[in-house]
């Protein structure tokens, strides 16, 4: 237990990626579900980034680096499409995000 | 022994902070847990020697994509909570059930199943000199040129898309 | 042991005090300036030539009364001034004031420590001091200091990303992002990259200036615009931690700009062995002059130019400061490959 190996940081990254799906899944209000994806994406990178470690080698931390980019895509373009709805139905609430027009 | 104090003092806050994140009601305080989240990520690959992406990890995911996140959630300044009407279809508890079964086996698979492969597969060897930034720079441009200008493009059609969604109808 | 905690703890303590002292400081220094250009005196009641006003006002904002808006946020309302103080105050940990002294029988460097990142260090820790201003607006609950600070993180941000550019190229020019490094390789240039890089300096302190709020860009928190901005429902000591935090971003844009482009602690002319007889002067005291030249030119410039409008600020910072940004890390980039 004191020795720390990539073990551990695969449960720690395993412990936050589920954190994140069960914010997704719980939770109601859009901008959580999404700062949950975000949750997920940093578990991710916190695995990569150990293995990267475990084999001193530098890929680990270029994959986190893209895994980074797209988030920071992803994220502009989603909340683009939150703003864009909630200007027309004022709510963000995904269970009454379920019609195609009213 | 350093190192693991820091470890599981990390990981403790790490996951603290995450629950908190999922679990508040107030969406304001909500994405400052996870800006503290994010800060206490990086000084976790602090730890584990990639300087470069902790700072990045700083300048883009706190500084940057959580800004956003913060904006928005000010300009969705609603009259009503906004989680008052739930989907009567939508099923909380077999949900969280479902997750905790699905964390115990990763967890099962992370501490018993993990053995260490034979070797490293083909990878070109390091070939430059000096620190985690240099040898960042030059697997990049290098070995990785095609997706760097992929994600390049990525980020162009992004931010496009972006501002024609943000834009009101003039 | 002595090397690795008492040494970087002692550095730490004495520069947080010379800092907060310096700060203090530069409100009087600000107010006589602006005086002495609109020919009037400043400050003189208070001990010889007003030397005293910074205690007068430390003592008067401790004992004002600290209100708190009804149905403000509690907990980000106290916390916003403290989010906004701390990243002005730990960019100075990768700031070189000079180089390895001889002191007490030790080599002691004199800086806090040299990563490898140090730059882009600074400007991730720049991006975070974006919260604070947010925060503050937001926990006020009330609508002028929502929409000052709406519009301060905007710019904020906005500059940001020039800024961001500009430090891409001087990072092509000096091969390195450590701090340290970039004073050595203007040493070893024998040349300051403002010389090297004449429209990167001039950007980076236009963005500057608009990075910490100060005139001419100070839109957010003029007086005669939002009503005080985004700290309008701050009172006593909570809003003397903003004036601090603003002061202490001068005093990191103008430390970071002495190191990237005035060549940090060297003498002027690095190359030339002929004004050899300037090394007599401490790297350090150097370093302090430039810093102090480079307030000094805010303070100049705070008291001559009238204020930016909104629109105005926002055009110059998207479509003047970052295609020159760009064109710079082009040319810089052309420059580097064919010499």
């Amino acid at each position: 237990m004191i020795d720390i190996t990539p073990s551990h940081y695969m449960v720690l990254s395993a412990t936050l990626f589920m954190i994140g799906v069960i914010g997704v899944m719980v939770r109601r209000n859009i901008i959580i579900i999404f700062m949950s994806i975000e949750l997920m994406l940093n578990a991710v990178n916190v695995n990569l980034v150990a293995f990267s470690h475990q084999w001193q080698h530098v890929t680990g931390q270029v994959f986190a680096l893209f895994v980074i980019a797209v988030a920071a895509a992803e994220a502009a373009v989603g909340l683009g499409i939150i703003l864009a709805f909630y200007r027309n139905k004022e709510t963000v609430n995904i269970d009454e995000m379920n019609v195609m027009r009213w | 022994m350093g190192e693991a104090i820091v470890f599981y003092g990390l990981s403790a806050l790490i996951l603290g902070f995450a629950v908190m994140v999922i679990s508040t009601r107030d969406t304001v305080h909500s994405v400052l847990f996870l800006v503290v989240n994010f800060l206490l990520v990086a000084m976790l690959y602090v730890l584990l020697g990639a300087e470069f992406l902790a700072v990045i990890q700083v300048l883009v995911y706190a500084g940057g994509i959580l800004v956003l996140y913060l904006f928005v959630v000010m300009l969705v300044n609603l009259k009503r909570p906004p989680e008052t009407y739930q989907d009567p279809r939508r099923q909380t508890r077999l949900g969280l059930a479902l997750s905790g079964a699905v964390l115990a086996e990763f967890v099962a698979i992370g501490v018993y199943g993990y053995t260490s492969p034979e070797g490293l597969p083909a990878v070109a060897a390091q070939a430059v000199e000096g620190g985690n930034v240099e040898q960042v720079g030059w697997v990049l441009y290098t070995n990785y040129l095609i997706p760097f200008e992929v994600a390049s493009i990525l980020l162009l059609v992004a931010m496009i898309g972006a501002i024609v969604l943000a834009q009101r109808d003039v | 042991m002595v090397d690795t905690l008492v040494i970087p703890l002692l550095k730490i303590v004495i520069l947080l005090n010379a800092i907060l002292i310096a700060v203090t400081y530069m409100v009087l220094l600000e107010r006589k300036v602006i005086a002495w250009v609109q020919s009037r005196l400043g400050p003189m009641r208070v001990g010889p030539y007003g030397a005293l006003q910074p205690i007068a006002d430390a003592i008067k904002l401790m004992a004002k009364e600290d209100i708190t808006p009804t149905r403000a946020d509690r907990w980000v309302f106290t916390a916003a001034p403290i989010v906004v103080l701390v990243p002005a105050l730990i960019v100075f940990a990768v700031i070189p004031f000079g180089p390895e002294v001889e002191l007490f029988g030790r080599s002691v460097p004199l800086y806090i420590t040299d990563i490898n990142v140090g730059l882009l260090y600074v400007v991730a820790i720049a991006s975070l001091g974006v919260y604070g201003i947010i925060l503050a607006g937001w926990a006020s609950n009330s609508k002028y200091p929502l929409l000052a600070s709406l519009r301060a993180t905007a710019q904020l941000i906005s500059y940001e990303v020039a800024v961001t550019m500009i430090l891409v190229s001087l990072v092509l020019t000096a091969g390195t992002l450590s701090m340290v490094g970039i004073v050595e390789a203007q040493r070893d240039a024998g040349l300051w990259f403002a010389f090297v890089q004449p429209v990167a300096f001039v950007v980076f302190f236009i963005g500057g200036m608009a990075e910490t709020n100060r005139a001419p860009f100070d839109m957010p928190e003029a007086e005669q615009e939002l009503t005080g901005g985004f700290h309008t429902e701050y009172s006593g000591m909570r809003f003397a931690l903003f004036f601090l935090a603003e002061y202490a971003n001068m005093i990191v844009i103008s430390t970071v700009a002495t190191t990237l482009f005035l060549g940090g602690w060297l003498r002027p002319f690095p190359g030339v062995a002929a004004l050899g007889f300037l090394d007599l002067v401490p790297a350090w005291i150097w370093f302090l002059f430039k810093t102090f030249v480079f307030l000094y030119v805010f303070l100049w410039i705070r008291a001559t130019l009238p204020r930016y409008r909104y629109d105005q600020l926002m055009r110059l910072g998207w479509k003047v400061l970052i295609p020159i940004g760009i064109g710079n890390i082009v040319v810089t980039g052309v420059v580097k490959v064919l010499l």
